[in-house]
């Protein structure tokens, strides 16, 4: 070997040590700087198993169970697992075609091999009890045990509302969900969703390249147990609901009555309406399909919430409260009526007929709509308290506001309507600015015009008068976890503008008008009833008939408003349903067989 | 050295234990688990270490060219009659035990070389001397081509080491090592482009000559060369390269990602090396390797055991031992009287570092998956016997090196 190589040996090291360098600095990187790796490896081994809890029980105010939970099975596979497969006899087993079956398994293949994914979900108990002895036989398969909601009587669809599996919104919105979750979509179920759900449960798994289990992770350190849900105490009276829903067969329209000493809804009827089971598990999206495109029951439609009335005479009642609160209605305050009032020019609103003049209790018992519209137009056109009509008007508006109108009542149901109490702005820019009087806007002082009235709505006006001034915020929910709880969000008495002694007048002429006026055929022999009839103009059909009442007359126990629409006369159907209804609350039974068969049988939707 | 060598081999046998390491089987005695088998691999290997020290050290150098001749008929038969394991006919059946021939052809390669290179009436500056050394390197090699096993063909590329330490032309090194570069950039640029800035910088570079005729035309056929080298390297990885080896490299130049297929083994290893941190999960605590997502993890992938459960000091310890090891066989190689000794030692040097650097290489991702055992550390009989021959001859040879001239 020349001499003059001899220096190679040098380079020949440094080249070893150069290479060596190289490879520390890529350790370096992979090892000390880069945290994909020791991220991907977590991924690798461990397996994040989440208990699901039981979501909470719903009770009514009896304590009859009217929500619970029942068993259900999600059949799993591992594709990487499935050996020998009798294709033909277990599509037989679960029930399904062979060309469903190639489907599902190269749905599943896609998702992963060595994961699980659903191969068919929410199977009734009854079939897993056949499929579960089985199951031995076809390696790769498995069942998840998860819980499916369960209506004990198909009454209140709406309220108690539906679950549903996540949407990628929802899982994008709140990091709590997860794919496959269930979370509420409507009703009960939705607002007290956090309550109802209760806390998930996480079990970590570690597992080999094949998803074998080789155990817990770290002895369980990190695992945690499902917390099951919250129980719930709906104030709603099962009974009462079932039988408003009877009533309501074959009719459109709305049932909503109200404890008025707590608030607490007793029953809250949409009808049409669906049974809660239709909505369930794997039927769900099918059913879900048929109800949404049903445009003339409109079934998933909540009226109670969300359908906006015209309170047509019923709204009389608060005209006379503000008027008297104003200082220009008293209690033998005297209008003659000829036959309507007149706006000039030939235009008048229309009055019926009846004897005259009529002092206020009168005017409630005989629903006279000039008197109204004189009051009316005594609030708005008080020059000696306000200067412009505008101010006045804005002052009739708050006075009607404060009894929970024309705004969200703030009940623990989604979907709540605000009304509307137009604004002296919605005015300004319909007449012009400032070019509107008392007369122009002289339907609001018999309910008609633009105003609009949530049955619900409606039913806490009812339940203002009835406690002669203050409502509690509507609730479905009275107590949360234990029965003799109280649902401390509803616990604030609201006071509306008219103080309490302006009510008895009015309440006297209520009761004079199931007595003796408009809605006699509502009167009861036991109980006082005091009401008012409401018919709410309709320009696509025949007037909506409106009726709300609330008895006893002292110490009530319960307000109620009912809508039936395209009926005609509030006295014609709305009044007997709501009087049955109190009877059936009030005493448990009913006396009248003949006005219940009546309601039951008429059908005011065919022909329509 | 010997010493370096116990660390690396027991080290081994403890990451075997490791990598295949499951509840069921936890002695590390057991032989009917790998970690067993080796076991058994090194106890034998020290009955070997006893033999060669026991030999006359001159009968390495008398016999080099027979074993040489040995090893290309067993490398021949087993072309024919080998068994075949997942795609390489590579293997022989003894008995109970598989032995690889390929990894006993660098033993007797080497002592060939050595031989030759230190005999009497070398010349270097021979062209037949070259063309002999080029047959002697390349017929192994050919031969293990022919069994598929293209990794061990590739190990014949570290005796341009040892002839560069034997007077190989410097120009002539650095072109060997420029060629992978000018490779690898052929394959990730457009060609045309390529060729541009070659000849850019061929310019620049005859500018900065005296600007003979002789420079201009070297500079062009150089420049030429390179050209073709690209348009060669282009053709080759279409028409000469196996589907699965085209795929290897383009994941490694990042012009394919493929998690699931080509690159699963490339990234479940960098997974599991990276997941070790600083000072890794511990003896048996790694979780990649144990169950199983690393794939060969006792053999040629060992290394991520050695990652994931040591961490990067336990890496970094690693490394530097086969630097150690490498800088210290090169220092005792350059005090041997004689030449053989001396040439057989960088033989040692070149083969051990090769399998290093390309092993480490490939687990951290830097070269293409290549299938070649870590010298000393991953699990098997006949690399662990041949690399034991490899360096004990050596030592052995040390041993004398002032009786053998």
């Amino acid at each position: 070997m020349e001499r003059a190589d001899s220096n190679r040996r040098f380079f020949i090291a440094g080249f070893f040590i150069l290479i060596g360098l190289i490879l520390i600095m890529r350790l370096v990187y992979v090892q000390l700087l880069a945290d994909k790796y020791i991220l991907s490896a977590n991924n690798n081994v461990l397996r994040y198993i989440t208990q699901y809890p039981a979501r909470g029980l719903i009770f009514d105010r009896k304590g009859e169970l009217l929500v619970y939970n029942e068993a259900a099975y999600d059949l799993m596979v591992i594709p990487k697992q499935v050996k020998h497969l009798d294709t033909i006899g277990f599509c037989r087993l679960i029930g399904i075609e062979k060309a469903d079956f190639i489907e599902r398994m190269e749905k599943a293949r896609k998702y992963s091999v060595y994961r699980p994914s659903i191969f068919e979900s929410q199977i009734t108990r009854e079939s897993y009890g056949i499929i579960e002895e089985k199951l031995f036989r076809y390696p790769g398969f498995f069942v998840l045990p998860r819980t499916l909601r369960k209506y004990s009587a198909p009454i209140a669809a709406h309220t108690m509302g539906y679950i549903g599996e996540v949407n990628p919104d929802m899982i994008a919105k709140n990091p709590y969900y997860r794919s496959g979750d269930y979370i509420g979509i409507s009703g009960i179920e939705k607002s007290y969703e956090e309550v109802l759900r209760g806390k998930k449960g996480l079990k970590i798994r570690v597992v080999d390249v094949f998803n074998r289990d080789m155990g817990s992770f770290q002895d369980g350190k990190y695992d945690s147990s499902a917390v099951a849900g919250t129980n719930l105490y709906s104030s709603i009276d099962a009974e009462l609901q079932a039988y408003g829903e009877l009533l309501m067969t074959n009719k459109k329209g709305s049932i909503v009555a109200i404890e008025p000493s707590t608030g607490e809804i007793l029953c809250i009827v949409s009808s049409p309406s669906y049974d809660p089971n239709l909505l369930v598990g794997r039927v769900r999206n099918k059913n879900y399909n048929i109800l949404s495109k049903d445009s003339i029951n409109v079934p998933l439609f909540n009226r109670a919430l969300m359908a906006m009335y015209p309170p047509g005479s019923t709204f009389k009642l608060v005209n006379a409260l503000v008027g008297e609160q104003e200082g220009v209605l008293f209690p033998d305050t005297r209008y003659a009526c000829p036959g309507g009032f007149s706006l000039g020019g030939g235009k008048k609103v229309g009055c019926h007929s009846h004897w005259g003049p009529l002092n206020l209790p009168q005017s409630i018992q005989y629903s006279c709509n000039t008197y109204y519209c004189r009051v009316f137009k005594s609030i708005i056109d008080n020059r000696e308290k306000y200067r412009t009509t505008k101010e006045a008007y804005n002052a009739w508006r708050k006075g009607v506001m404060s009894f929970g109108l024309g705004k969200k009542l703030g009940i623990d149901l989604p979907g709540e309507l605000n009304g509307n109490i137009p604004s002296a702005g919605y005015y300004d820019r319909y007449h012009g600015k400032d070019r509107w009087r008392a007369l122009t806007v002289i339907s609001l002082a018999i309910g008609q015009g633009e105003i609009g009235i949530t049955p619900i709505q409606l039913a806490n006006l009812t339940a203002t008068i009835a406690n002669r001034g203050y409502y509690y915020t509507p609730h479905i929910i009275r107590a949360i976890g234990r029965a003799d709880s109280m649902n401390r969000q509803y616990l604030t008495r609201h006071y509306s503008n008219v103080a309490p002694a302006y009510f008895d007048i009015v309440i006297e002429g209520m009761q004079m008008v199931v007595d003796a006026g408009t809605a006699a055929n509502a009167k009861m022999d036991s109980i006082i009833l005091c009401g008012k009839t409401g018919t709410a103009q309709n320009p696509h059909g025949k007037n909506h008939s409106i009726f709300i009442c609330f008895a006893p007359k002292d110490h009530p126990k319960i307000a109620i408003s009912v809508v039936v629409e395209n009926a005609g006369w509030g006295s014609t159907w709305a009044a007997p349903i709501a009087s049955l209804m109190i009877e059936k609350y009030l005493t448990g039974k009913i006396t009248r067989p003949e006005v219940e068969k009546n309601m039951v049988e008429c059908n005011l939707i065919t022909g329509y | 050295m010997t010493g370096i060598y116990l660390i690396l081999v027991i080290f081994g046998w403890f990451n075997i234990y490791a990598a295949v390491y499951d509840e069921g089987h936890t002695s590390i005695f057991d032989i009917s688990q790998r970690y067993g088998k080796q076991m058994i691999w090194i106890l034998a290997a020290f009955l070997l270490v006893l033999m060669i020290l026991l030999l006359n050290p001159k009968i390495f150098s008398q016999f080099a060219y027979l074993v040489y001749a040995v090893c290309l008929v067993i490398l021949v038969v087993v072309v024919f009659a080998g068994k075949e394991v997942s795609g390489s006919r590579s293997w022989f059946q003894v008995g109970g035990m598989a032995l690889q021939p390929a990894e006993f052809a660098k033993v007797g390669t080497a002592l060939a070389v050595s031989k030759y290179l230190s005999g009497q009436y070398i010349s270097m500056k021979d062209s037949k001397t070259w063309f002999s050394l080029a047959i002697i390197i390349a017929l192994p090699a050919i031969l293990i081509l022919l069994q598929k096993d293209t990794g061990s063909a590739l190990v014949f590329l570290a005796f341009v080491i040892v002839l560069y330490r034997a007077g190989l032309n410097g120009y002539l090194m650095l072109a060997l090592l420029l060629l992978p570069v000018l490779g690898i950039l052929s394959l990730v640029m457009n060609k045309l482009i390529l060729a541009g800035i070659l000849l850019g910088i061929a310019i620049i570079v005859y500018l900065y000559t005296k600007r003979r005729i002789h420079h201009l035309l070297v500079i062009a056929a150089i420049y030429l060369g390179s050209v073709g080298f690209i348009y060669f390297v282009d053709y080759g990885f279409d028409h000469l390269l196996r589907p699965h080896q085209q795929e290897r490299i383009s994941v490694l130049l990042g012009q394919k990602t493929d998690l699931k297929g080509a690159g699963y083994n490339v990234n479940q290893s960098l997974i599991a090396i990276g997941s070790g941190k600083l000072f890794g999960k511990g003896y048996l605590e790694g979780t990649q390797t144990k169950y199983n997502f690393v794939p060969e993890q006792s053999t040629d992938f060992i290394f991520c055991t050695v990652g994931e459960e040591w961490g990067f000091i336990g890496s970094l310890v690693v490394i530097f031992l086969y630097l150690w090891l490498l800088l210290r066989i090169i220092k005792v190689a350059e005090r041997q009287r004689s030449k053989f000794s001396k040439i057989y030692g960088y033989c040692v040097a070149s083969v051990l570092f090769f399998h290093v650097i390309i092993n480490i290489g490939m687990t951290l991702g830097l070269v293409p998956v290549i299938g070649i055992p870590l010298p000393f550390l991953s699990y098997g009989g006949s690399s662990l016997w041949a690399f034991t021959l490899l360096l004990f001859i050596f030592i052995r040879q040390d041993a004398y090196r002032y009786e053998l001239v």
